[in-house]
């Protein structure tokens, strides 16, 4: 009896554990609701179902959650990202409109190379602000956030810029041996960051800056560089998504593209067990973070209810996960951490305790 | 620490305060913009023109005043746009299902105060961060609003109406509304409270450095969990003045006003890291925006979109005022 105790709390002791348990949950409770949602099949040598659905629709929000568990390791927060995705998508939409001939492959690569340089350039002014003047990360962010959705519609000079471009289409709809296009590019970058920053030095140094800069640099690692590197890549990310976002529906709105992605990637980040203090990062419980967020607008969506309502199930799960990693909240009610007492209880009951 | 800090001013300049710098930085700003607004237009100068800004941002001013309480402790409350959504929300729809005017006014402002005390309970017994909390606040708020109804509804009640149209002014036809009065008592009381109450102080020092005032036998978590009570309270009341103002709930409105006000409150002069800023800054904050829409609406050849990429340069502009005079108190 002992011995089950003891592995049941070394599995719930692991990080990806509980995101991971939720994931599973709602999977089970969609496939009951609606017993065809696990089946995928091939049609056209392209995979179809729900659940490829749920992957390609959470392509952006993987790729702007990673930039922002680097940012938020550093101990900062990039507010900007939804911004920054409504100004890339802008910008390729634009250049893209503009062209005779809309699926000109070189015209189309020149359109994705100069929204993404822009949104890299806006990636070093959230730099400059928080690692040379010394910004507090979320007011100085909070500024593009507030001026690019400006700067946004400034370039769509407020309309609905609609292209018809099959290569940037594919960005966002395409397929590659069988997969969508769309969740392939998000694994490449989960990838190249994953290898940089765990295979070499630099995760652990993105580490000690979110966990002590100071410390940091006085042990001689230049953190404001670390600092600045990481809003340039949050800003590379979430352009990126933001072609995705546009390609998917084929036009740019300065107004609605990536509204609010922000809040579910820094929500994403949370969920995977990175602390928004700093320090530690976990790309893959951030991925399973997005995973859980997509997988939840679907399910809202297939459950016929209004996507603003989703809302309301997007508190509970927060507030839920949120207080399942809590400390404070597992020393009041878990008493797993102590060791001591054996746990009376499971450790699950205060789930949908707190409504807000 | 105001001691301190007095003695700091003294070093700079011997008759400025430093830390009223930033709020005089945006009073100057504010008469520049009023003076550049008169020589432009003619019918700038106009009483009513001033007038029309406190009635077209006087809930956002009672939003300001309750986010000022917040950013003062280094908190902030994410969930300030939606929770006047709701309260306008719930106040439309039991209008509708006919309840009487005064009961319906005190549940929609029972509503605001609860979510903030639930949230303030979350921030400060289970130690989650404040950004997280009040966006679950946030989101929980919004959805609520759809839950309610997906499309707004308007207000036919005689109380809400005659708010709404009531005009108090001078016989030379300058007016304001009834909202502009309750929102300079909501400022008066709040500036009272903040200057002169053991609350005030207590929201000072915790924003200055929580561990000295825990050190101090301050009620830091009284205090905590009364801040955000009081942001709900001040939203719930933003709610609805804004239903007064538009004579409908809509699930839709006040998107993005929680960043209008953070920006109002920082352009007034409050530092984000808490422990130092006025009630007065926010209004001056306030004013700025107002102005700054109503500049752009006389010039009528800009559009709506500068009005966000002026107010992006301006947060910039002043925090980097904030810097180089060098106010960092933690």
């Amino acid at each position: 009896m002992n011995d089950v105790l003891g592995r049941y709390r070394a599995l719930t002791g692991q990080r990806l554990f509980w995101p991971a348990a939720v994931l599973v949950v709602m999977l089970a409770a969609n496939t009951i609701y609606r017993p065809g949602f696990l089946s995928v099949e091939v049609k056209d040598g392209h995979l179809y179902g729900t659940l490829i659905d749920i992957l390609r629709l959470s392509a952006p929000l993987i790729l702007v959650a990673l930039g922002m568990t680097v940012v938020i390791s550093t101990g900062g927060i990039d507010l900007s990202v939804g911004s920054v995705c409504a100004i890339s998508g802008a910008v390729a939409c634009v250049y893209i409109s503009q062209q005779p001939d809309q699926n000109n492959l070189p015209a189309v690569l020149t359109a994705l190379a100069m929204a993404l340089g822009i949104a890299l350039v806006l990636g070093a002014w959230n730099g400059v602000l928080v690692a040379v003047i010394g910004i507090q990360p979320i007011i100085a962010t909070l500024i593009l956030m507030v001026a690019g959705r400006g700067l946004a519609q400034l370039i769509t000079e407020g309309q609905i810029v609609t292209i018809n471009s099959g290569p940037y289409r594919a960005i966002g709809l395409g397929h590659v041996l069988t997969l969508p296009l769309a969740i392939l590019i998000a694994l490449v970058a989960a990838l190249l960051v994953a290898a940089f920053t765990r295979r070499t030095a630099l995760g652990m140094i993105i580490e000690s800056v979110g966990g002590n800069a100071e410390a940091s640099r006085l042990a001689g690692i230049r953190s404001g560089r670390v600092v600045f590197l990481a809003y340039v890549l949050s800003a590379g990310c979430a352009a990126i998504a933001g072609f995705m976002m546009t390609a998917n529906v084929s036009s740019a709105d300065g107004n609605a593209a990536g509204l609010w992605v922000e809040l579910d990637a820094i929500l994403a980040v949370v969920i995977g067990g990175t602390s928004l203090a700093g320090g530690r990062f976990f790309l893959s419980g951030t991925i399973l973070g997005a995973l859980i967020i997509q997988t939840l607008t679907t399910t809202v969506y297939a459950m016929d209810i209004s996507p603003q309502t989703s809302l309301l199930f997007k508190a509970v799960v927060v507030i839920a996960v949120c207080l399942i990693q809590a400390p404070a909240f597992r020393a009041r009610f878990g008493r797993r951490r102590s060791g001591a007492p054996p746990p009376s209880t499971v450790p699950d009951q205060p789930k949908a305790q707190v409504p807000a | 620490m105001t001691t301190g800090s007095l003695t700091a001013g003294r070093r700079w300049t011997a008759r400025l305060p430093r830390r009223h710098v930033p709020v005089l930085a945006t009073l100057v700003l504010l008469l520049v913009m009023y003076a550049i607004g008169v020589s432009q237009y003619r019918a700038f100068s106009n009483v009513q023109v001033i007038f029309n800004v406190f009635i077209d941002n006087g809930f956002l001013l009672v939003v300001a005043v309750g986010m000022t309480f917040v950013i003062l402790t280094g908190g902030i409350d994410l969930s300030v746009g939606s929770v006047v959504a709701m309260t306008a929300m719930v106040s439309a729809a039991l209008l509708q299902n006919g309840l009487p005017a005064a009961l319906v006014l005190v549940i929609a402002l029972l509503i605001g105060p609860t979510l903030g005390l639930l949230m303030g309970c979350a921030i400060h017994f289970f130690e989650i961060q404040p950004f997280i909390v009040t966006l679950a606040g946030m989101f929980f708020a919004r959805g609520m609003c759809t839950f309610i109804s997906g499309s707004s509804i308007p207000i036919t009640d005689g109380f809400w109406t005659s708010m709404s149209q009531e005009r108090i002014g001078n016989p030379r036809g300058n007016f304001v509304s009834i909202s502009v009065l309750i929102a300079f008592a909501v400022v008066a009381v709040a500036a009272y409270t903040l200057a002169y109450t053991r609350l005030g102080r207590n929201v000072y020092a915790i924003g200055g450095n929580p561990q000295s005032a825990l050190l101090m036998g301050l009620p830091v978590g009284r205090t905590r969990i009364a801040v955000y009570t009081i942001s709900g309270l001040c939203s719930a009341i933003g709610g609805i003045l804004l239903s007064f103002y538009t004579l409908s709930g809509a699930p839709l409105i006040g998107i993005g006003m929680e960043l209008d006000v953070i920006a109002a409150v920082v352009i007034g002069g409050t530092v984000l890291t808490g422990g130092s800023g006025y009630v007065f800054g926010a209004v001056l904050g306030v004013l700025v925006l107002g102005v700054i829409q109503t500049l752009i609406t006389f010039d009528g050849s800009l559009n709506s979109w500068w009005t966000k990429i002026v107010i992006g340069g301006l947060l910039f502009a002043f925090i980097l005022l904030q810097r180089l005079i060098g106010i960092r108190y933690k």
